[in-house]
């Protein structure tokens, strides 16, 4: 085989496979994602078994911690449908009432159970004027 | 002072808008006194910046809560150091900053060349102007620094104070060092792609700057990571979360094209791919900077509003499709003047090396903003996990790592092949060696990471052994003992000998993630004091409990009224091996509820405990549960019955009831193997780089072309 | 504003003018785009070359023949480049 065609075997065989390890990259990943729901739309499309990450606030006056389960209520930006969730796992800093928090849970027998060590809460706004009950100008 | 910010913005506006008409008319009609007054412009933006710069900076420091940006994010109580940092801390701020450092190193960029490449260096002045540009109109139209409420309050919301750690100061500005240069390795490609200039001569200059780049952006991902680490709560260096891989991104790209750039360099060829690598390492750089000022994806660094979206996805649509541009139409000017001569090269190996690089960039890529693929494609928003991005980043990783160690094994242009299969004997029985050794040990899970070993091991006897032959070859041609020999060696082969001491580094890097990741235990449970647990071979007591009260006793000089926390006393087969102190601050909040809450309702931060030792690192963390009926008593109470300034009262009684009865906290503890050899692996890598980049002695130089011209004469005349 | 404040944004566009524009007011600037500093560049890169292959040959990665011959095929080039800096001279 002349060079020239050898270099354009070569190209085809590298081009051949990265498409196939990249299909392969792209099909996982739908298989392997969570998909992000507010409880709005967790309550109404959630299947057993099935990871969701949940995102909204956390509902104040929901946060009670009995031993190494920390249960809590998480509703809608806006307000409106809340979910319990019983967590166990790391608890960030950041993590307190009415704060945003997103957590990935299974729904197992009616219950929401929180994944381990998948909370986040978004770090404050540090970037938004604090609401006005927080400052205070004399 | 506040009219000198704004107008300080308006300036560097101006001088933008006419450094950009200046350079391109004077590069287009052959007028270098304009291409001059537009490098001009550069050098004027970095004093007008640095001005308003230092307006802001003189605001936080003196207290001035005239300015929105200084009521918001520092307050009387804050201290002054962070009170400095604090400026970078808020939206509004670090675009400044990002303006500023932009400014500052695209004059030292120009400065350098200004006596070369005129042509290209007015197209990149145009660009450098243009970013700047687009940031002091993001500054000016949506998010100024220097926006005031009159009139002037009385004091501030103070810092947050997760962010009240040494560290966490200094990342953003490397950080921003790092995105900043890598848009002047972008400016100088689209100045070569203009001017129809894509040379030797382009390759010198560009390869300083990406070098600067990758060093600096890849300071500002280790002290990123040693910051999650040691200062956070949660005990792990990377998440894969969207903001770290953001930056990891663009300096992977980096390290392809500096690899790269010498296959062009040597062989002419591989342009467009070089090209292609410098736009899209600058265009990651920028996307990096929206990732983290847009919150379009949820992460933990999600920050900043909506309202800068739109401007900066128009800004990254315009670079892509500009360098898709540039690249097709210049094609002819990028064609390849020579091939590979041999697939037994090392040029070969540097292919291999870009395609492994340029892989992982995009399925770190594909992972981060799969949300948004997603949601494009089937209209549901959903993530992946660590565990997606593991699965696909540890092989890539593997090849990567013994890449590196075949690499210094073959030959430039073209290796003999049986050299090349007797070089390989030491290094394949360094691998099995420790393979051995590990099995031996006992050590018999976790496949990756044995493979990780061994491939370390494999790279180890490989550069080990051009080290060894390196030297005696030094030895044989100067008869220099062998210390001198070693060290005129890499003198004289900076580049050489730098990049092999970067892979040693990149390789003890992974042997301690692969450690520290796959053989960690930890343990998240509830104590009282007295009680114990196991984790690994450690046993850790809950001795007491510990509660410190107002700033002036808080170790960790953060500012929170109330620390609580723990004395716990690690030990090992009955021997004693360090004494833990983790706690977690209490920090006042302006706006509380009630005098007691206005003084530890704020956001706690746990501060954490780590004894960290070269073959392994004990971290511990507590949550002491301050929501404990007995305490939330004297909370209450004093909430109702002390005034304003009383609150203190009841702070000492809860210090007191603490540490009388204390309530069982939660505490997170960990023992990860090998995690001080990660930051010793970066440092390696840094130096390396920094060994690698150094011009070498020019009179070295000299001496080399005099002999080489009288030889090459010598052996013409003679064929 | 103050007076203060108004007096050094006048200072600070004054500045900015007289840096900016000071290459058009000074006598013709001469620039000659030449293809000098681009050769020296490549010249420099393939005497790196050279000593390149000799120290991949004394560290035992390749064999004495093909050392030769790219040693060979490298200073060849090297003359060539050379011979190209000699006519940008003239």
């Amino acid at each position: 085989m002349n060079p020239a065609r050898k270099r354009t075997a070569r190209l085809i065989v590298a081009l051949s496979a990265a498409v196939v390890l990249a299909s392969a990259l792209i099909y996982t990943s739908f298989s392997a994602a969570s998909p992000a729901l507010s409880p709005s739309q967790l309550v109404r499309q959630a299947q057993p078994g099935r990871s969701y990450q949940l995102t909204g606030t956390v509902v104040p006056g929901s946060v009670h911690r009995s031993g190494a389960v920390l249960d809590f209520s998480v509703q809608d930006r806006v307000g409106g449908t809340s979910i319990p969730v019983a967590y166990t796992g790391t608890v960030p800093d950041p993590f307190r009432e009415g704060r945003e928090v997103i957590v990935t849970v299974q729904r197992q027998s009616g219950l929401y159970v929180g994944e381990r060590n998948s909370l986040i809460t978004k770090c404050p706004s540090k970037f938004k004027t604090a609401p006005p009950g927080e400052k205070q100008n004399y | 002072m506040a009219g000198l910010g704004r107008a300080c913005l308006l300036i560097a506006l101006a001088v933008c808008a006419y450094g950009i008409w200046a350079s391109l008319y004077g590069v287009r009609r052959a007028r270098p006194e304009f291409s001059a007054s537009g490098r001009r412009c550069v050098y004027a933006l970095a004093g007008v910046l640095t001005v308003a710069f230092a307006v802001l900076e003189v605001a936080f420091l003196s207290n001035d809560f005239a300015f929105n940006t200084v009521a918001d994010t520092s307050s009387r109580t804050t201290p002054t150091f962070y009170r400095a940092a604090a400026v970078w801390s808020s939206q509004e701020g670090s675009l400044l900053l990002w303006a500023w450092l932009l400014s500052l190193w695209s004059s030292l960029a120009l400065f350098l060349t200004r006596k070369r490449m005129r042509d290209v260096a007015s197209y990149a002045t145009a660009v450098l102007l243009g970013l700047a540009g687009f940031f002091i109109s993001l500054m000016i139209f949506y998010a100024t620094p220097f926006a005031t409420t009159r009139p002037r309050p009385m004091e501030g919301a103070g810092l947050d104070p997760l962010l009240r750690f040494p560290t966490m100061m200094i990342h953003p500005p490397m950080l921003y060092s790092g995105y900043t240069l890598c848009t002047i390795p972008l400016a100088f490609g689209v100045g070569a792609l203009l001017a129809r200039r894509v040379d030797a001569d382009w390759i010198k200059v560009v390869r300083r700057f990406a070098f600067a780049a990758w060093l600096f952006l890849g300071l500002g991902i280790l002290l990123g990571a040693r910051w999650s680490y040691a200062e956070l709560g949660w005990g792990g260096y990377w998440g894969w979360d969207a903001v770290e891989n953001a930056s990891l991104m663009p300096w992977l790209t980096g390290t392809a094209f500096l690899h790269s750039l010498m296959i062009q360099e040597k062989r002419g060829m591989l342009k467009v791919w070089n090209v292609s690598l410098v736009l899209a390492t600058g265009t990651l750089a920028i996307m990096g900077t929206f990732l983290v000022r847009s919150g379009v994806l949820n992460s933990i660094h999600a920050f900043g509003g909506a309202t800068l979206g739109v401007p900066f996805v128009t800004l990254i649509g315009v670079l892509i499709g500009g360098s898709i541009y540039l690249v097709v139409s210049r094609r002819d000017v990028l064609r390849s003047e020579h091939r590979i001569d041999s697939l037994l090269s090392r040029e070969s190996i540097f292919i291999a090396n870009n395609l492994v690089l340029v892989a992982l960039c995009f399925v770190i890529f594909w992972g981060t903003y799969f949300p948004l693929i997603s949601e494009a494609l089937n209209g549901r928003e959903a993530s992946v996990g660590p565990p997606w991005f593991d699965r696909y980043t540890v092989p890539l990783a593997l090849v990567l790592v013994l890449l590196s160690g075949i690499g210094p094994v073959i030959a430039w242009r073209r290796a003999t092949l049986a050299n090349a299969r007797r070089n390989f004997s030491v290094p394949l029985g360094v691998a099995l060696l420790t393979l051995v050794a590990l099995l031996a040990a006992g050590v018999t899970q976790k496949p990756f990471a044995i493979a990780m070993f061994c491939c370390a091991g494999f790279v180890l006897g490989s550069i080990g052994q051009e080290f060894v032959r390196g030297a005696a070859a030094r030895r044989a041609m100067a008869g220099e003992p062998a210390p001198v020999a070693l060290l005129s060696l890499v003198r004289r082969n900076r580049r050489r000998y730098g990049g092999y001491i970067v892979h040693l580094g990149m390789a003890v890097l992974f042997v301690g993630v692969a450690a520290s990741s796959s053989f960690q235990h930890a343990n998240e449970l509830g104590l009282s004091p007295g009680q114990s647990t196991r984790v690994g071979s450690y046993t850790v007591r809950y001795l007491r409990p510990t509660a410190t009260i107002t700033p002036k006793y808080d170790r960790a000089h953060t500012g929170s009224t109330l620390s609580l926390g723990a004395i716990l006393d690690v030990s090992r087969h009955g021997r004693h091996v360090a004494t833990l102190q983790p706690s977690e601050g209490f920090y006042a909040s302006p706006g509380g509820q009630g005098s007691v809450s206005s003084l530890i309702g704020g956001q706690p931060v746990s501060h954490i405990s780590m004894d960290a030792g070269i073959t392994r690192d004990v971290w511990s963390a507590i949550a002491p549960n301050i929501e404990a009926p007995s305490l939330q008593r004297i909370v209450m109470a004093g909430n109702s019955k002390l005034g304003p300034e009383e609150g203190i009262v009841a702070i000492a009684l809860l210090a007191r009831e603490y540490l009388r009865h204390p309530p069982q906290a939660q505490f997170h503890l960990i023992v990860s193997p090998l995690v001080m050899w990660i930051w010793i692996g970066g440092l390696i890598v840094l130096g390396g780089g920094l060994i690698a980049v150094w011009p070498s002695p020019s009179a070295v130089r000299r001496r080399v072309a005099v002999r080489v011209r009288s030889r090459a004469e010598r052996d013409l005349v003679r064929a | 504003m103050s007076v203060l404040v108004a007096v050094l944004i006048v200072v600070l566009v004054a500045a900015v003018v007289i840096v900016v524009s000071a290459p058009l007011r000074a006598s013709r600037v001469r620039a000659r785009v030449s293809r000098h500093d681009d050769l020296e560049a490549e010249r420099d890169a393939k005497y790196r070359e050279i000593r390149d292959a000799e120290l991949d040959y004394r560290t035992g990665k390749l064999s004495r023949e093909d050392y030769e011959a790219i040693d060979g095929e490298l200073r060849a080039e090297a003359i060539q480049i050379l011979d190209r800096i000699e006519a940008e001279e003239r």
